[in-house]
């Protein structure tokens, strides 16, 4: 035995290693997809028998108006929530100094991220709150008439998207300051020999070497934004008459709320919400993947 | 260094910046800092109209009204009883897969990789429903147990991406020399490896500890009473019992968000390091 593990430790160590966590994940995550999948084509209210019904989810879901609105609503999400990638840089470009007490700054400006996205939710409903909100007051004094973001179906969505740039843009904002802080200075002060400054610094030798932090900025940010539930659940809980639900809240709303137990239909979302993410989830893992066979 | 050091700029710009940095401050957490004052506003001010005023006084009482009159403090307690089993769970495992794919080279190395890497990014509600099931089928639905459960598993697939990458870097040679004395694997994983990841470790535990506090949908999906929610969802079905009363929500609010903002501060540096992995080449 003991020969036998002394010749073969090398081959068997890794999967020893490698066991429990696998184990645990295997069960918890990777086989939960496939087990999805196959409730999507089940009626099931969670509890009595599963009746198979082949693909009447998917056709059911053609028709439902309340789907089409969580989807579009997922998409301004996803175009809405990348402006934090700009804006993350902006203002980490604004810190990107070394005045005194900058390092608290830092921290400070970084800390809506720190904070749970149900406290953020809470927050902004403060602000937007009609009649004594602060923004309330602040559009009030302006055009004379107040407007409660949170109960226009127009405004809605992007109310609560503005409250997921908070912390989103301070996550970008501190990958691009740990960028910049590496950022080759021969190669800057080249440039600025050669007369480059400003945007033209920018674009040509400053983003180029960013371009680690972009990626994963790019990265966190769409899987954020495809994410979006805790927000929508806390500020408007998909209100109001649903006009801001996105997939995710529309699933859980589906499969397990007040509104019903409709684990297969929720499922059949679920996997719509997942065949999106999973576009840009090939992406990055093809990116990743080249990086990592290039090396 | 860019952009070019404010020092080196005129004078007029560098009284510009100083003047500019606070006021951006403010403006930037003037969400914050609403919540902050409310929630030391004693009820009556808002009764009368005054939101945006002085504070006729301080009123501290909000912070013990809510932990004296509402579940704010056993909702916490049952935080923690998530929390910290999850940062211990999900380290532990993700210390020996990340060492099993960062030192060793077989066959399936990448494809094993990219499946922690994959997964770690699916939306959650494709594995709602089955998680339910079997955390219901395990008989841990609506126990920390069950919700600490799938956080460390989940929690895996990051940790491994972050502990993989780690090891990797560090310098292969140790591991050959010691193979060469004829040290065994596992001994090279507890006595040569685990004693140099321990800025990971710390960079892991901060992280893992502010998204598991912070985690509401999970929290809402596997547990349903005061016993066993979380603060996150906690507060939410507070939120729903406090209507209007917005100095409690807000002292709530306060609280809730008082430990990650504590480990924050208390350990910026891994924080820091942890989250911006792979930010720079």
């Amino acid at each position: 035995m003991s020969s036998y593990w002394k010749r073969n430790q090398l081959r068997i160590a890794p999967w020893l290693f490698l066991a429990p966590g696998a184990a645990m994940f295997l069960v918890y995550v990777i086989i939960p997809i496939f087990q999805s999948l196959s409730i999507s084509f089940y009626d099931w209210d969670g509890l009595g028998e599963a009746v198979y019904i082949g693909t009447e989810n998917y056709v059911e879901l053609i028709d439902d108006d309340a789907f089409y609105t969580s989807l579009k609503n997922n998409v301004i999400w996803l175009l809405l929530y990348l402006l934090a990638v700009p804006l993350g840089l902006f203002l980490a470009i604004f810190l990107n100094q070394t005045v005194r007490g900058i390092r608290i700054y830092k921290s400070l400006f970084f800390f809506p991220f720190v904070v749970s996205q149900v406290v953020v939710g809470l927050m902004f409903s403060w602000f937007y709150a009609p009649n004594f909100g602060l923004l309330y007051k602040l559009i009030e004094l302006v055009t004379g008439n107040g407007i409660a973001i949170l109960a226009e179906e127009d405004y809605v969505t992007y109310g609560i998207i503005v409250a997921g740039l908070w912390p989103q843009i301070a996550y970008v904002m501190i990958l691009y300051i740990t960028g910049l802080n590496n950022i080759a200075p021969d190669q800057v002060e080249a440039a600025r020999l050669d007369g480059a400054k400003g945007l033209k610094m920018l674009w040509y030798v400053i983003l180029p070497q960013l371009r680690p932090a972009t990626f994963i900025a790019v990265v966190v940010t769409v899987i954020g934004a495809l994410r979006s539930f805790d927000l929508v659940s806390i500020m408007t809980d998909g209100g109001p008459y649903g006009s801001s639900r996105v997939l995710s809240f529309y699933m859980y709303e589906q499969a397990l709320s007040e509104y019903g137990f409709r684990m297969g239909y929720g499922a059949a979302i679920a996997v719509v919400l997942f065949a999106i993410m999973m576009v840009f989830i090939s992406g990055f893992i093809w990116k990743m993947w080249r990086d990592e066979t290039e090396r | 260094m860019f952009p070019r050091p404010i020092d080196q700029t005129s004078p007029l710009t560098q009284r510009l910046y100083t003047i500019a940095l606070p006021i951006a401050l403010i403006l930037w957490l003037l969400p914050l800092l609403g919540v902050a004052v409310t929630s030391v506003r004693p009820a009556s001010d808002l009764a009368q109209g005054n939101y945006f005023g002085m504070p006729s006084y301080i009123a501290f009482e909000n912070y013990i009204s809510v932990f004296r009159d509402s579940d704010l403090g056993r909702y916490m307690v049952n935080s923690l009883k998530v929390t910290i089993p999850t940062v211990i769970g999900a380290v532990v495992l993700s210390c020996m897969t990340g060492f099993a794919l960062g030192i060793y080279k077989f066959r399936s190395n990448l494809l094993v990789f990219f499946l922690f890497v994959a997964g770690n990014f699916v939306p959650f509600q494709i594995l709602m429903v089955p998680v339910r099931d079997l955390t219901l089928d395990l008989g841990m639905y609506n126990s920390w147990t069950g919700l600490a459960m799938f956080h460390i598993a989940f929690q895996t697939g990051f940790c491994t991406l972050f502990m993989r990458n780690f090891i990797k870097a560090l310098p292969f040679e140790l591991i050959e020399a010691a193979r060469v004395e004829g040290v065994s694997e596992i001994r090279i994983f507890w006595y040569i490896v685990l004693p140099l990841m321990k800025p990971a470790i710390a960079a892991l535990s901060v992280l893992i500890f502010t998204f598991i506090w912070n985690d509401f949908f999970w929290a809402t999906v596997l547990t349903t009473t005061k016993e066993t929610q979380p603060i996150t969802a906690g507060l939410s079905s507070l939120n729903g019992q406090w209507v209007a009363a917005w100095h409690l929500v807000s002292a709530g609010s306060i609280l809730a968000a008082l430990p990650p903002v504590l480990m924050f501060f208390l350990m910026q540096k891994h924080f820091i390091a942890g989250l911006t992995l792979g930010a720079v080449k």
